[in-house]
């Protein structure tokens, strides 16, 4: 693990995109153990399944425009929603804050030159790719696409003639990639803190991705044994969850949502993270709370991972245990509910500037309240029983997934891009697109709430005319949704070829450390790794580089 | 660009950091193999009887003597990071090449162990097997899918532990710096546990 630096004389050092390490080119980017560079092969990669998944949910809505057969017959539309799960769950949601922005800013944000185990973090990038493919493979492979849904309930993903396997191959290397960036992450965190940063010294991103990399670590595990069994039960006939061999289907619930529920968790925690960190920068305010937001993560990934059984309050459990699983999704809404309000008692009173990451994180923090609420209600018995398996609980977990997590990432990319490449997006259009997105994305999902509540059960393919409304409504706002992430991703990919240059380092005026290096980062992070003093959002007053940013726009 | 460039070399070495994540890793080994010993608990719950009649079919002598192997094999794996602390390479060498000759024979008796119980028809799917009760499907089920998970292990273990012979011959383990195999002889004590678990479950409880 040595690492040669090479100090030019003319004192200017390279940035990590112009660094010639042992391999040139392409093979430098592939072959690379930096992690700003694996950051970015995630950014593409990821980003890349981001669109596959939405194409999959654009075909869905479309589908469901009117009743009755209007683009495909009922198995694709049941291989779209799977594919959709699939993807949106284990090729975007899980590993994108952590991969992408996890990868590159953390060691930065803790004043560290790597990650603790640079290799490994190449190689889970490789077996998120090789996960990839066998997503890929399960679409074209003979056979026909997988169709059990993402949740793979067994008896029907046993018996099934589509690809399963390979669906469940997928998500099980792409758990193993998982566990090993956690694992990573939790010993970055606990070893290469720059001298000085104690745990209360250290930026609340940090603090939501470590309590994520340990869910990463402790509950992948069991998702992996789990398809692993679905996986040599289909191959072997053992029995071990196919009633008609003595084996029981719900303990297989219990085992997946033991996983499962938590990795809601890991999608929204890091989302969480970035949220504090660009409130207090807009702001212009120490983050309200500190140790409230901080511990809170805690104590979200501790209760998150208790509360799996409340996805099958009609999948047959005793009263007692009911009641318990209930009890404890009513707790966990503490911890978030702690959050949001820390959130908006930091923007209270702050010198609000509505750049676009701020606009995100508004979002973010609206959805999130109506999904978090809606979550509650699902938490209660008596609804649940009511609603479940209808179109509500597909308008709750969008609402938390994609209008928490989506736009926490959507967020992280306005607010970390222009660092990451030295370059600024069209900040016009980013914030006009915003209204697209936050419009499109409330018209696609808030009907589904209304019809959920009228009974229109999820993932059918037809449907009786009363909800036709609801649908037409909610297909004609994935349509403005998509354009709006179209001209999003057409801002930045503009911004990479001709955007205008950044050589700040503080572009937006934050106080955490990746705003005291170069732009873009130099090769190495820290030529000297800095002693840290203060606490992270001590913002002064009369301070002039704050406004520095405004002579970017 | 100047051609009087100087280098400067920095080391990252963070032996406490690498345990650590090595820890961590076997903990995460423990959890997938607390799914399956979930499982088997729940099912020795839901059908004692049947469990306590298929126990008595394994053969526990096999299954003593492979228990003795693996103990002895984490011995041995202890004692070779001994040997290279006190600078004997040679020495270490040896012991970690006696830890994967006791691998293999372990992976052997687990042959022959298998290969009797195929040859009664006792196999996962097979008509022998689908034609007794639910409850011997699911034993043996678990059976093959435990101990052939954990058997797994034990190969990856022996490629892990050539691959350290390898190192400390090249001199890359040495007294000052053996943290490689000491993170891979936990890996290794992780799956003789997991077997001293395995066989009181599907060969003494009766």
């Amino acid at each position: 693990m040595n690492e040669t630096i090479t100090v030019p004389t003319n004192g200017k050092h390279p940035s990590y995109l112009d660094y010639q390490g042992k391999h040139k080119g392409f093979l430098g980017w592939i072959l690379s153990t930096d992690h700003k560079r694996i950051g970015i092969l995630y950014l593409i990669s990821i980003l890349s399944f981001f669109l596959v998944g939405v194409t999959f949910g654009f075909l869905i809505r479309l589908e469901l425009i009117a009743p009755g057969r209007t683009i495909v017959d009922p198995q694709t539309y049941n291989a779209f929603f799977t594919l959709h799960g699939v993807i949106m769950v284990f090729l975007f949601l899980i590993p994108a804050v952590p991969a992408i922005f996890g990868n590159f800013f953390l060691p930065i944000l803790i004043g560290a030159r790597d990650v603790s185990f640079p290799r490994l973090n190449l190689l889970s990038w490789y077996l998120y790719i090789i996960g990839g493919l066998l997503a890929i493979l399960s679409i074209i492979a003979p056979g026909g696409a997988a169709d059990t849904g993402w949740t793979f309930y067994i008896p029907y993903s046993v018996r099934t003639g589509t690809n399963v396997i390979y669906a469940l191959f997928a998500a099980f290397v792409l758990g193993f990639s998982s566990i090993l960036t956690g694992i990573n992450f939790v010993t970055t965190v606990h070893r290469l803190r720059a001298p000085g940063m104690t745990w209360f010294k250290t930026p609340l991103s940090v603090w939501s991705i470590y309590s994520t990399a340990w869910v990463q670590v402790l509950v992948t595990p069991i998702i992996g044994i789990t398809l692993l069994l679905v996986i040599i039960e289909r191959t072997f006939n053992v029995g071990l969850f196919d009633p008609a061999l003595g084996g029981d289907p719900v303990l297989f619930q219990h085992l997946f949502w033991i996983y499962s529920h938590p990795a809601v968790y890991i999608m929204i925690l890091p989302a969480m993270g970035i949220v504090s960190e660009i409130i207090p920068v807009f702001a212009r305010r120490t983050i309200f709370g500190y140790k409230f937001i901080a511990l809170s993560s805690v104590a979200i990934a501790f209760f998150g991972s208790l509360v799996w059984a409340h996805h099958m309050f009609t999948a047959g459990m005793s009263d007692t245990g009911q009641f318990i699983f209930s009890l404890l999704t009513m707790i966990v809404s503490i911890p978030s509910a702690i959050k949001v309000f820390n959130w908006t008692a930091t923007l209270y009173k702050g010198s609000i500037d509505l750049a676009p990451p701020l606009l995100y994180v508004l979002a973010f923090i609206f959805q999130f309240s109506i999904g978090g609420l809606t979550g509650v209600m699902l938490g209660v018995l008596s609804l649940d029983i009511m609603v479940h398996d209808t179109s509500f609980v597909v308008a709750h977990f969008h609402y938390v997934m994609f209008g928490g997590a989506g736009f926490g990432i959507f967020a992280a990319l306005h607010y970390w891009l222009p660092k990451m490449f030295g370059r600024m997006y069209n900040i016009k259009v980013a914030k006009n697109t915003f209204w697209l997105v936050f419009i499109g994305f409330n018209l696609l999902y808030f009907p589904m709430f209304i019809m959920g509540w009228l009974g229109m059960p999820r993932r059918y393919y037809d449907y009786l005319p009363e909800f036709h409304i609801y649908h037409l409504l909610s297909t004609i706002g994935s349509w403005i949704l998509i354009l709006g992430i179209l001209i999003m991703f057409s801002n930045f990919i503009a911004a990479l070829i001709r955007g205008k240059k950044v050589n700040e380092k503080n572009i937006w005026g934050g106080e955490t450390l990746e705003w005291t290096i170069e732009t873009p980062p130099i090769h190495e992070n820290f030529l000297e790794i800095p002693t840290v003093h203060d606490a992270p959002y001590e913002y002064k007053q009369n301070e002039t580089d704050i406004r520095q940013f405004q002579e970017v726009k | 660009m100047s051609t009087q460039e100087h280098t400067v070399t920095y080391i990252h070495r963070d032996d406490i950091g690498a345990r650590m994540g090595m820890w961590l890793f076997l903990f995460t080994e423990l959890l997938l193999f607390g799914g399956m010993f979930i499982l088997y608990s729940i099912y020795r719950f839901t059908y004692p009887d049947v469990f306590h009649l298929a126990a008595k079919e394994l053969n526990t002598i096999i299954g003593a003597f492979n228990t003795a192997i693996l103990l002895t094999s984490s011995l041995t794996m202890a004692l070779s990071i001994a040997a290279i602390q006190r600078n004997q390479k040679s020495l270490s060498i040896f012991l970690q090449f006696i830890t994967i000759v006791l691998a293999l024979g372990f992976m052997v008796n687990k042959y022959f162990e298998w290969g009797a119980k195929f040859s009664h028809g006792i196999y996962p799917g097979s008509d022998v097997l689908l034609s007794k009760p639910a409850g011997e499907i699911i034993f043996f089920g678990l059976y093959y899918v435990m101990t052939g998970l954990h058997g797994i292990h034990v190969i990856i273990g022996i490629v892990l532990i050539a691959i350290m012979m390898r190192f400390t011959s090249k001199g890359i383990i040495k007294s000052d710096s053996y943290v490689k195999l000491e993170t891979i002889g936990l890996y290794w004590h992780l799956v003789d546990i997991i077997w001293i678990f395995l066989f009181p479950l599907f060969y003494l409880i009766t």
